[in-house]
């Protein structure tokens, strides 16, 4: 009981200290924090580039600012205490690791309205919002099962969440639609961002006799070992174009300025309000790369309808008929995956051979 | 031709003036780089050393200079008794670690039990794990004379991947939605390490800290261990003629340091942390490392040496957050900041004459 | 699932290469008597330096030189601060570490996104410095037993009163190795971003640094040791990596905890040698982190 008193106590000294006094001429402040730096060219670079597209689009009516390289934990609640004292009243939280900092700091500063990226807990002032990049998977899952010769595709997992979970099975259902004979081999490297690691898992694919590579990682050093081996793979997160025509033929981009562009303009009309955002390629939130010449024109059209369909909502990624790999139906014919399935999946799908980590 | 002479103590004046010699120094130096990146070099230091002091949101920042540097301080008081006995424990970061997983574990195992005596048995289990993790090097070197400077480096690593396991597996939280990480222990009322009271940082890890800092210095200058300690520093040889047993000086050092290590652990992991994660080694024990020799060994020095080091982390983040500087070039001048420490200490150990030639 | 033994060592051969290199200047700095933690450092600072001078002058091989140069110049900040100035190694090369991965960071932005020329592949597909690296071990085995340099180096690193009093230059060996230890591990950081990812980014050398440190001591302070060393600890990682690509369940942090563990058993197990038959055996040089000062 008493514990309760004192943390009562100290956020009502909290709420105190931000008084977001705000003139109607002063710029809306937004805040960011990072979890990597602002050059790691994959993940963190990304949702900077969604800052940069808040200053393109608003200019002088409003004013970012970042936190970068910020741990997971106790420093994450202090950046975020720190940007909310600052004066933002938009505040966006970039990593999963700082959901209970999010809804901490929240709770403190009941002005502040705060967004945090693939998380799921909200809140009257915490919003979440993520991308749902499985749908990218299908479109580049298509192209891969297509080009694949060897009939091997490799995955590079960060890894075991649901997310990437989703990636997997999404890109595995499109390859096999296309061609049937098509395995897939996955490898986690525990790490988003390990270019050492991710080589080497690259390697291990290509010894395995993998010919298209996928990844659920940030950098490119994948994609420079699939060169060396004369095969092909798709760029994560950023555009990855350096490697382009190839082996990086399309990739599969994060593109946040659109979900911030629009948070940020519900800020100043004042009609911001909590929810759970999950946008995809309709939205504009995943974005295919440009497909290169070194794919045939017939596939490339084919991805490009498949991604116009799925943008359009003609199209689920997850359309039953589909089963689990143990066997038991999930989806029946024509039902399609339910979000809250999607968000805890924890399975792969019939004829993916591998056991996820538990 | 110049010369150094020992010194036969530290002079005391030297004590007190390098130190600051050191940091105006680092201001210069630093200043210069801030200026060179295009930054306004006088408001850069002054919001790094100033900012969180007697800024406009120190009455945030200041009790967060405590909560920052506890954990410093906790681990640097403990190494220090070993290093002044030439007893090398450099992996407080896996005792750090291992008191934080078996002080979870105690609470995760009971979840949702509520005791009052819930927190203090978490306490005693992670003191217990950092102690037993500190003493296999001890017990090493004492069987086998295997050196405590490298086994226990060695298991700091092997420390790492037992968090990166139990964040996965047995410790990952069953409604965590197929993320990686244990419960959070913030919202397990009876488990959290809370602030005690509201608006000074203070939860029990600070007053953990500000205890070992009293403890220390009594037990270096008032009792007959401490004098061991000296002594084995001083004079290995005479100690021992002195009663001092080497083997129970090098469990006693690393047993303590480990202790106090692990106590950090739980301390964080209970408190701002919130839960085990992959990441839950943050560093703090390598950092502790410097800061005891920054502190010159001395429970006082190391007290002044975390909240030097803490301030220029949070002092840090508010130059990132208002002056747009990039953590990066923080990070250097951090750097810069520890080399000129280390540099300018020659001046308490050694007078510097000039050599007079014939 | 049969897994072809081959492929898995020409996996090895490439995946060692950073540790090795780092992990052998490691080696020559602790027979100095030094212990220098700011591997991690010295080889992001290579991996930028090397990367920079690769792109602009499109050649790698010159931006390997450059690496080399850059990681042995960055040493010589731990090298004045530890020998000149006689801070203490530990948090010397500790500072080192964090001042190294700032100062790459922050000198690396104009070079983010862009890529680094591709590199000719050696004999046997293999690449140049993979075979550099391997002709390295010997060399520096050589050195340190067969020269006269080596002898006086070793005799520092084992008891520095002596080798003064025998009038050996102790600072100066030590400063030489220092730079020699910062030269491979720049080397070693290079070839991360020129020859692995062909790209830079922040923080890229990912604790390789803090790898190598572990293979000296698994090493027990001899060159063919590191490269049992390396392909131990890369061995473990491609090995893992191969397993789960042909589809077989591995317990991946448990595996990635057992080159630790037998690294710690190796210590142990030369460490109960040496005190329990007395033999002159290598292990830890006896000057290993103290530093040294002259009063005459």
């Amino acid at each position: 009981m008493q514990r309760r008193t004192l943390l009562a106590t100290a956020s009502a000294m909290m709420m105190a200290l931000a008084a977001p006094a705000l003139a109607q001429d002063e710029p809306l402040k937004v805040g960011f924090i990072y979890v990597g730096p602002v050059g790691d060219g994959g993940w963190t670079y990304q949702h900077d580039q969604g800052r940069l597209a808040i200053e393109a689009e608003f200019g002088d009516r409003v004013e970012t600012t970042f936190i970068e390289s910020v741990p997971e934990g106790a420093d994450a609640e202090r950046a975020l205490t720190q940007l909310a004292l600052a004066g933002n009243q938009l505040i966006f939280a970039t990593s999963f690791g700082f959901m209970d900092p999010v809804i901490n700091v929240a709770q403190r500063f009941p002005d502040v309205k705060f967004e945090h990226a693939t998380g799921y807990k909200t809140a009257e002032n915490v919003a979440t919002y993520d991308a749902r990049f499985y749908e990218g998977r299908a479109v580049i899952g298509t192209i891969a099962g297509h080009m694949t010769e060897s009939n091997k595709i490799g995955y590079i997992g960060s890894f075991p969440i649901p997310e990437v979970i989703q990636g997997i099975n999404s890109s595995f259902i499109h390859a096999r639609k296309v061609n049937p004979d098509v395995e897939m081999r996955i490898v986690w490297v525990y790490s988003w961002f390990d270019p050492a690691k991710e080589a080497e898992a690259a390697n291990a694919l290509l010894a395995e006799g993998v010919d298209v590579i996928m990844q659920h990682t940030d950098s490119t050093a994948p994609l420079a070992q699939a060169q060396a081996a004369g095969a092909i793979g798709f760029g994560q997160a950023s555009d990855m174009a350096a490697f382009a025509p190839t082996p990086r033929v399309s990739s599969i981009i994060d593109d946040w300025s659109p979900y911030y562009i629009k948070r940020v303009q519900a800020m100043l009309d004042g009609t911001w309000e909590s929810g759970s955002s999950w946008a995809g390629i309709g939205e504009g939130e995943v974005v295919i790369g440009e497909i290169s010449e070194a794919v045939p024109e017939e596939v490339r059209a084919e991805a490009l309808a498949l991604r116009d369909a799925i943008g359009a909502g003609e199209y689920h990624p997850f359309t039953g008929p589909l089963n689990k790999a143990d066997g038991t139906v999930w989806l029946a014919e024509g039902e399609t995956a339910s979000d809250a399935d999607l968000q805890s999946m924890n399975f792969y799908v019939e004829g993916i051979t591998a056991q996820i980590p538990q | 031709m110049i010369q150094l002479v020992p010194r036969q103590s530290a002079s005391n004046t030297w004590q007190i003036a390098t130190p600051l010699l050191a940091v105006l120094a680092t201001m210069i130096t630093g200043g210069l780089l801030f200026a060179i990146m295009g930054h306004n070099p006088v408001a850069a230091i002054r919001t790094i050393f100033w900012d969180p002091l007697f800024g406009m949101a120190s009455s945030y920042s200041r009790p967060q200079l405590l909560v920052k540097a506890a954990p410093l301080i906790l681990i640097a008081s403990g190494l220090a008794i070993g290093f002044r006995a030439g007893i090398w424990n450099i992996g407080a970061e896996g005792q750090y670690i291992m008191g934080a997983i078996t002080g979870a574990a105690v609470a995760l195992a009971l979840y949702p039990l509520e005791a009052w005596w819930l927190f203090p048995a978490m306490v005693a289990a992670g003191l217990a794990g950092g102690w037993a993790w500190g003493m296999i090097p001890a017990l090493l070197r004492n069987w086998f004379g295997a050196s405590e400077i490298l086994v226990s480096l060695m298991l700091v690593y092997v420390a790492q991947r037992i968090a990166a396991w139990m964040a996965f597996g047995p410790m990952r939280n069953p409604q965590g939605m197929g993320f990686p990480g244990s419960r959070n222990l913030q919202q397990y009322p009876s488990a959290s390490n809370p602030e005690l009271i509201a608006g000074t940082g203070a939860h029990w890890g600070v007053v953990a800290a500000a205890f070992a800092v009293l403890a220390t210095w009594f037990l270096m200058s008032r009792h007959i261990r401490g004098f061991h300690v000296r002594a084995a520093g001083t004079a290995p040889r005479a100690a021992r003629f002195a009663g001092v047993r080497p083997a129970v000086l090098v469990a006693f050092c690393l047993g303590l340091s480990g202790a106090l290590a692990g106590a950090a652990g739980l301390f964080e992991v209970a408190g701002p942390a919130g839960q085990i994660t992959d990441r839950i080694g943050v560093g703090y024990g390598f950092t502790a490392i410097i800061v005891a020799f920054l502190g010159r060994l001395h429970p006082v020095g190391i007290l002044l040496a975390g909240l030097l080091l803490a301030l220029t982390y949070i002092g840090g983040e508010l130059a990132q957050l208002t002056m747009g500087l990039p953590a990066a070039s923080v990070q250097v001048f951090q750097g810069m900041l520890l080399f000129f420490l280390l540099g300018f200490d020659l001046l308490t150990r050694y007078q510097i004459r000039r050599r007079i030639t014939a | 699932m049969m897994i072809d033994p081959l492929s898995v060592f020409l996996l090895l051969l490439g995946a060692s290469t950073p540790i090795l290199f780092a992990a052998l200047g490691e080696l020559v700095v602790e027979r100095a008597g030094v212990l220098n933690l700011g591997v991690e450092g010295m080889m992001i600072t290579g991996a930028l330096a090397g990367f920079g001078a690769a792109y602009s002058t499109g050649n790698p091989f010159l931006g390997f030189l450059v690496a080399a140069c850059a990681g042995a110049a960055i040493s010589m900040l731990f090298a004045a601060l530890t020998q000149v100035f006689l801070a203490n190694q530990v948090a010397s090369g500790l500072a080192l570490t964090l001042f190294g991965l700032g100062l790459a960071a922050m000198l690396g932005k104009p070079f983010e996104g862009v890529r680094a020329p591709a590199m000719p592949a050696g004999p046997l597909r293999i690449n140049w410095i993979v075979w550099l690296g391997l002709v390295m071990v010997p060399l520096v085995w050589w050195f340190l037993n067969r020269t006269r340099s080596g002898l006086i180096l070793r005799a520092v690193g084992e008891n520095h009163e002596a080798a003064h009093a025998l009038g050996y230059n102790i600072r100066l060996t030590r400063l030489a190795a220092i730079a020699f230890g910062g030269a491979m591990a720049g080397v070693g950081g290079a070839f991360i971003s020129i020859a692995t990812v062909l790209q830079w980014t922040e923080g890229m050398t990912a604790g390789a640094g803090w790898i190598a440190l572990a293979i000296v001591v698994f090493s027990n302070w001899t060159a063919p040791g590191v490269l049992a060393g390396a392909w131990l600890f890369g061995g473990v990682t491609v090995l893992q990596l191969r397993l789960q690509a042909a589809g077989v369940a591995v317990p991946v942090q448990l595996l990635s905890m057992a080159p630790y563990l037998a690294t710690i058993i190796v210590l142990v197990a030369i460490s109960a040698r040496q005190k329990f038959s007395r033999r002159a055996g290598t292990g830890a040089p006896g000057s290993l982190g103290t530093n040294f000062h002259a009063l005459r």
